[in-house]
């Protein structure tokens, strides 16, 4: 594979290229999917290619290809470097980079068991096992359950002499029991909505999550939400589930704080944010006790957005984002790192595949634990609502306003869960919501979740970004509103 | 694009795309190799990519792409069961093994009953939807269109940001009965942000044609709006008269889509579940499935290689068709409409091509028509809060403008709805001419602008 790197570099320098990096990445994934017993997706893919950025006159151009022979790959090279020539047409300023070392690094993701070695058969099983759990409760009218696996090959070289190879391996699975009766259509999902927990895992994540346990738990609960009482409109306390929590801190922290986002390049598709340049270090975005980092490091854990190096071959980092309430730190790159005054790209440039190029991207981006036992928490609530388990997310291009609902809520009185709410919902501005926080768990109870399905750029990149959270109270929240008809 | 492009250049680019004997070549050396092997059935997808995407922002282009790419996929049938493998290699070895991994796949499961025999041949209806002009398009070409807008903006102190992107693709689609379907076509698409201080607007244009639209027009049209968009005062959030633009309508009616699915009925998580045959929405709508519809893309042939059919879904407001897979069909005693996903998978089937019925009123003659009302651009982050009531919720963005006795008198601060479809499209008042409409949450379909009564916003935010 370095040879065909070489290749690429070679030829974009001759072409004119003044920088280039490349990538050939070999992504191997195997989906397995149950619904109502029988096997429903069966399949295995494979997919290997060559991606090359370079900057020539001055601007970007980007090419791949899955021709990888020395002839394919030169012609690759030479057309991103006319694509760069044709950017230069429309160009107002020269691209920058922030230095960055050179790096010569194999690095792997930990696991235990290969999911890819793991039989078929035995996943299968245990899918099936699960469904059959869920379809023995009655008033359920839908089971599914999923499983997927991938391992991710990535040969990075640039003409600063790096040449870093990095494997990773990625699970996921999830169960989820779906209920229609009269008007309504109430669904349960363990442990996530939207295909469960992913992780930087082997197939002990698998291990690790109980199906069969959990199964009948969230079929039962999906039958009774129909007989559940609605959740009330109302402003309140709220208390969010650390799934919940996870998906909270991706769409009203980890988006906004993408320095592309912040500088306008995503304005046609993706937005623009709220945290203008000026606000950094000024804003006072969440109150004291909220701390969140943006960890690429294996340190922070198995997330989906753990790894050793980028996609531009920068080292992973530890970011402060949110220290003591306060806005301290966005996710950069090597071109726009000096605009905040930083010396050096945070790390965060990351691509879907070969065949896209790295943008900034989310990597773990985590709520610290707070000193709350769960148990306390809740006790210590005399009137709120506990909201678990993500069911609809929605928030505006600048990240300012925001809507969730949830799966299945839970009404607290005086210290202690009283009876099951249906179709629960709370909506905000972030950082009025951020700075009404006034209570979180301690580590005991904070999960790294794992996002599979976050879509930014333009063609659509898919990446999976980590998020960790433990359960969290906020006051004076309007809860409700999606289900309100006024 | 007007610009008229040397055909000696069209034709070298063209070439880009593997001429359909190739696409032959690799299906049938996959058929030969399975016959080898303990298949009994062989299914072969070759698919092949080759686009550009040119990417501007802050007035200047800051990304731009190309790529190319060909995948084969492979379903075999054996003792009941049956699985795919995928690769992107397609020399003969690796085409062996990727056999191979589909047959592994399908003997780990159990037996899948009522599995269906492959299809044998059929016939298809032709479909032109590849233009040279779109295929030659190159990145030069793109950049000074792009130059051209973004100098408009620079003129009128406005920022653009946006895309520019053309491509090609073609399917070849065969198996071990003598089926063989084969489809190529074109695409192009333009999309633009206008942005004036905290001000924005937006406009986009899609096509299988890249002379079918005009960068510069569509640039001047969303600078106009985010002009007028300045100074957007707050409204409160309550139940507005609507005008929604063909992108806005797009976004919203695309949710409904899997729900006219069979499989999603018999799963039970349609909305049209128990409504079937009623009198669901207003007598002004009607919806077919129609990928013949002269502003719709895509392959005349579902993931199986059955004929897509035209369908009637909605027939003046009720529900009258489903459509149906070949397994789907079996199960309900129904013929199959060519709307098949590519086997195995869990969901069935879906139209992807949907058409809506239009009217004869301009946009104009809807806001002359409007005592107070709101004028909606886009609509943005669209997700599904109650999936049998269709309640939806998402923002407006990218000029949002109030309508008062007859007139678009200023740009208002963005809101949040909670809008349940089916409501909505009991509201309708007016519709305009259907179009090819293009957004970012549903894909491309023929939709019209549409007047709405009583659409429900329920928040405001800060611009």
């Amino acid at each position: 594979m370095w040879d065909l790197c070489t290749n690429a570099l070679d030829t974009a320098r001759l072409r004119g290229a003044a920088y280039g990096d490349v990538r050939v990445m070999h992504l191997r994934q195997r989906d397995l999917t149950t619904k109502n017993g029988q096997v429903g997706t069966l399949s295995q893919s494979e997919s290997v290619g060559l991606g090359i950025r370079v900057l020539a006159d001055g601007a970007w151009g980007f090419a791949s290809t899955d021709r990888l022979t020395q002839d394919g790959v030169a012609t690759c090279a030479a057309h991103a470097v006319s694509i760069a020539k044709a950017s230069a047409l429309a160009k107002r300023g020269e691209v920058v980079l922030a230095p960055e070392q050179a790096y010569v690094d194999s690095w792997q993701s930990p696991f235990r068991k290969d999911p890819f070695e793991i039989p078929l058969e035995t996943q299968l099983a245990l899918l099936l096992a699960a469904d059959a759990e869920m379809r023995r409760v009655k008033g359920v009218t839908l089971t599914e359950t999923d499983m997927q696996f991938r391992k991710i090959d990535s040969w990075f070289a640039s003409s600063i002499g790096s040449r870093i190879h990095q494997r990773k391996v990625i699970s996921g699975c999830g169960i989820a029991a779906t209920s229609f009766q009269g008007q309504e259509i109430q669904k349960r999902s363990y442990p996530n909505s939207f295909g469960g927990q992913h992780a930087l895992q082997g197939y002990e994540l698998v291990d690790s999550l109980d199906l069969m346990r959990n199964a009948p738990i969230i079929a039962e609960e999906a039958a009774a939400l129909h007989s559940a009482s609605q959740c009330p409109e109302k402003i309140g306390t709220l208390i969010l589930g650390a799934s919940q929590l996870g998906l909270q801190i991706h769409e009203s922290i980890g988006h906004p704080i993408e320095l592309d986002r912040v500088l306008g390049q995503e304005a046609n598709f993706a937005g623009t944010s709220f945290l203008t340049l000026d606000q950094l270090n000024k804003l006072q975005y969440a109150s004291t006790i909220v701390n969140v980092v943006a960890d690429a490091r294996l340190d922070h854990g198995q997330g989906l957005g753990t790894f050793a190096y980028d996609d531009e071959g920068v080292p992973a980092q530890c970011t402060d984002i949110i220290k003591a309430g306060k806005f301290r730190g966005y996710l950069s790159n090597r071109e726009t790192a000096h605009l905040v005054g930083l010396d050096r790209s945070s790390g965060t440039m990351r691509t879907e595949s070969w065949n896209r190029l790295p943008i900034i991207r989310m990597t773990n981006v985590s709520l610290l634990p707070g000193t709350w036992d769960y148990d306390d928490l809740i006790a210590d609530t005399n009137d709120g609502i506990l909201m678990e388990t993500n069911r609809s997310w929605s928030i505006d291009d600048r990240r300012y306003q925001f809507q969730f609902s949830t799966e299945i809520g839970w009404e607290i009185k005086a210290g202690k869960k009283v009876r099951m709410l249906k179709n629960p919902s709370y909506s905000g501005i972030t950082t009025e919501f951020w700075n009404s926080c006034d209570a979180i768990c301690k580590f005991d109870h904070w999960t790294l979740w794992g996002t599979p399905n976050c879509g930014k750029g333009q063609p659509m990149q898919t990446m999976g970004t980590g998020h960790g959270a433990s359960p969290a109270r906020f006051r004076n929240v309007r809860i409700g509103t999606a289900f309100s008809n006024q | 694009m007007k610009s008229a492009t040397k055909s000696k250049r069209v034709s070298a680019f063209a070439s880009e795309l593997l001429p359909e004997r190739e696409l032959r070549r690799i299906a049938d050396t996959v058929l030969r190799l399975a016959k080898f092997t303990a298949a009994e059935e062989t299914e072969v997808h070759v698919d092949e990519v080759a686009n550009a995407l040119t990417r501007f922002a802050n007035n200047a282009i800051h990304q731009n792409v190309a790529e190319h790419g060909l995948t084969v996929s492979i379903r075999t049938v054996t003792d009941g069961r049956t699985a795919r493998a995928t690769t992107n290699r397609f020399d003969e070895d690796s085409l062996r093994s990727t056999v191979e991994a589909s047959l592994s796949l399908a003997h780990s499961q159990p037996k899948i009953p009522n599995l269906l025999p492959i299809p044998g041949k059929q016939r298809y209806r032709r479909v032109n939807r590849f233009i040279k002009h779109t295929a030659a398009l190159s990145a030069e070409d793109r950049a000074r269109a792009v130059r051209r807008a973004c100098d408009l903006a620079v003129k009128k102190g406005q920022v653009a940001a946006g895309i520019f992107s053309n491509g090609q693709s073609q399917s070849a689609l065969a198996n071990s009965r003598g089926l063989f379907a084969v489809y190529r076509e074109t695409h192009s698409e333009f999309s633009i942000t206008m942005q004036e201080g905290s001000a924005a607007s937006w406009a986009k244009a899609n096509s299988a044609d890249v002379r079918a639209f005009d960068p510069q027009k569509l640039t001047a049209r969303a600078g106009e709006k985010a002009h007028l968009a300045v100074n957007a005062r707050e409204l409160a959030p309550g139940r507005y008269t609507v005008i929604l633009e063909p992108a806005a309508v797009l976004d919203l009616v695309g949710f409904l889509f899997y729900d006219f699915s069979a499989t999603a009925l018999a799963d039970k998580r349609s909305c049209l579940n128990e409504r079937m045959g009623k009198q669901l929405f207003g007598q002004n709508i009607s919806i077919t499935d129609d990928v013949y519809h002269s502003l719709q893309q895509g392959a005349p042939f579902d993931g199986e290689g059955v004929p897509r059919q035209r369908v009637v879904l909605v027939d003046r407001g009720i529900p009258k068709n489903l459509v149906y897979s070949r397994a789907a069909a079996k199960a309900a005693h129904k013929q199959p409409t060519g709307h098949g996903f590519a086997l195995p998978n869990e969901y069935g089937e879906a139209p992807m091509n949907l058409v809506f019925g239009g009217g004869d009123s301009s946009i104009e003659k809807m806001v002359a028509s409007t005592e107070r009302g709101l004028l909606v651009t886009r609509l943005w982050y669209i997700r599904e809060v109650d999936p049998y009531e269709k309640v939806m919720t998402g923002m407006t963005r990218d000029g949002l403008f109030l309508v008062e006795n007859g007139h678009v008198t200023g740009g208002v601060r963005n809101f949040r709805f909670n809008q349940s479809l089916i409501e909505m499209l009991k509201n309708v008042e007016l519709l305009g001419p259907a179009v090819r409409a293009t957004g970012e949450e549903a894909f491309e379909m023929v939709v019209p602008a549409m007047k709405v009564r009583n659409f429900h916003f329920s928040e405001v935010t800060k611009f």
